[in-house]
């Protein structure tokens, strides 16, 4: 008779799960933001490079990249002997080692929405807000963000969507251990290799209903948000 | 700013496992026995065995990379014994815990025979089994098809799946009528799940033991060593024993 109640370890599992992707989102922005405005404006051929670096994670399979970061992070590799070095430690096999390769492989689906939404934004709507007197960080704050609020929102949904779902990486990088690193995606992989089909619903069933809920949450935001006019928001 | 680090901080923070817990990584095909196992474990030592799975080459992959594992249950010999050579594992701990059983399965209870004529039977349109290049039991597979003479003649309806599980998913969905498998993926409790089966003699291939090994970060544990003793216990091998496997003399 499978039991059909969520274990410790499946609740840990949400638990770890649901702070991974809070935690990666936060950075994803953090980094994502200034990224995605500076490559939707700049012509240098840098910005190109940089373009198709932050793509490559849409092109390798997962596991290749949990394993290129696995050998980069790891004792023996040049990411790992500076972590060390600088007294972090190591990184693979530990939460901080999650975000760290979560905030990589879902830098495109932030970055490249952020950026075509910054694309759209006129010149001319930035030199108004210039002989407006306003200096470029109230311009970003006060007339870019808001006009780019539908690619924010979209950035949002599918770096945290992503980083929820993701498994090859985090299988590599994390090592599966209970309590630390087993994520949703792969406790319910833990579950079917056990034969626990009927648990493996049961989890699979509330990743869909959490991604779901959060999904509605960010589009509730989005047109609570949305009934105040982007422009009468500006101070500039 | 400071909240910001604050909550980032708080979030960051891990809590600390146990004194007496061991990290064991299992390969995948044993998730089902050793999860048993892990309960008479802790009720026997009082120590308590937290599992993490993954497929052997994977699992490898990482104990090289600096994973924390105590204890490593291969899904072959090779592994552990390259570990050990490569200073990542205690010499002298590797030890046989299981010994595979290949067997040629079908859902449909009427299909195959308990001595496996179905093979030269003409209207066996299509036959799964794993990667004899990538997958232990697909290559005693081979070599049984090979034993019995009857490689070329099957090689034109032969599906190849990419790992051993794969192979049970061809056949278990029905997408592929007949096809090896791991005899621990439809045995329990001694007894075949659902469908027919023929269970391949062992002197047909090459034998499909699967080692055990003691890893560094285990080496001064307790808990690592009960763990390992315990394998080879009655207790243990009966579990194994009962989900399809051969148990070491």
């Amino acid at each position: 008779m499978p039991d059909l109640f969520l274990a410790t370890e499946d609740w840990q599992a949400i638990a770890l799960t649901a702070r991974l992707a809070a935690v990666t989102l936060l950075i994803l922005f953090v980094i994502g933001v200034p990224l995605a405005w500076w490559l939707a404006r700049t012509h240098s051929r840098l910005g190109s490079l940089v373009s198709a670096l932050v793509a490559v994670p849409l092109v390798l399979p997962p596991t290749v990249l949990g394993f290129y970061l696995l050998v980069l992070l790891g004792p023996q590799g040049p990411v790992g002997r500076l972590t060390e070095s600088l007294g972090i430690g190591l990184l693979p096999f530990t939460f901080p080692g999650l975000v760290v390769a979560s905030t990589l492989f879902s830098l495109p689906f932030v970055v490249q929405p952020l950026q075509a939404s910054f694309a759209a934004v006129s010149e001319r709507m930035l030199e108004v807000a210039a002989t407006l007197r306003a200096g470029p960080f109230d311009t970003f704050w006060h007339v870019v963000l808001p006009l780019s609020r539908p690619g924010l929102l979209s950035a949002a949904v599918l770096g945290f969507a992503h980083t929820l779902g993701e498994f090859g990486v985090v299988l590599m990088i994390g090592g599966n251990i209970p309590g630390r690193t087993q994520v949703l995606s792969i406790a319910i992989y833990n579950r079917v290799e056990a034969f626990e089909y009927a648990h493996a619903h049961l989890l699979a069933g509330s990743l869909l209903v959490f991604s779901f809920i959060a999904l509605l949450a960010l589009q509730f935001i989005n047109r609570a948000v949305s009934t105040t006019p982007a422009m009468l928001r500006g101070g500039a | 700013m400071r909240r910001f680090l604050c909550c980032l901080t708080a979030l960051l923070m891990i809590p600390s496992a146990p004194a007496d817990d061991v990290l064991v990584a299992v390969a995948a095909n044993f998730t089902a026995p050793m999860k048993e196992i892990a309960v008479s474990f802790e009720r026997a030592t009082g120590h308590r065995a937290r599992l993490a799975l993954g497929s052997t080459g994977k699992l490898y992959a990482q104990i090289r990379n600096g994973a924390p594992f105590e204890v490593l249950l291969a899904a072959d010999a090779d592994t552990p014994e390259m570990l050990e050579r490569l200073g990542l594992a205690v010499p002298n701990t590797r030890r046989t815990y299981a010994i595979g059983r290949l067997a040629l399965w079908s859902p449909d209870p009427e299909r195959v025979d308990p001595s496996g004529r179905v093979l030269v039977a003409p209207d066996l349109e299509r036959l799964a089994l794993a990667n004899p290049k990538l997958a232990p039991y697909g290559r005693a597979a081979e070599q049984t098809l090979k034993a019995l003479g009857l490689w070329e003649t099957l090689k034109p309806r032969l599906v190849i799946a990419e790992s051993i599980a794969q192979s049970y998913q061809f056949v278990a969905s029905g997408n592929v009528p007949t096809g090896f498998v791991a005899l621990s993926q439809v045995m329990r409790g001694g007894r075949l799940l659902s469908g027919s089966a023929w269970h391949v003699p062992a002197y047909l291939h090459a034998p499909l033991t699967q080692d055990l090994v003691l890893l560094r970060p285990g080496a001064d544990s307790a808990a690592a060593a009960a763990l390992v003793k315990f394998m080879v216990s009655p207790e243990a091998r009966r579990v194994i024993d009962d989900y399809g496997y051969r148990v070491p003399p």
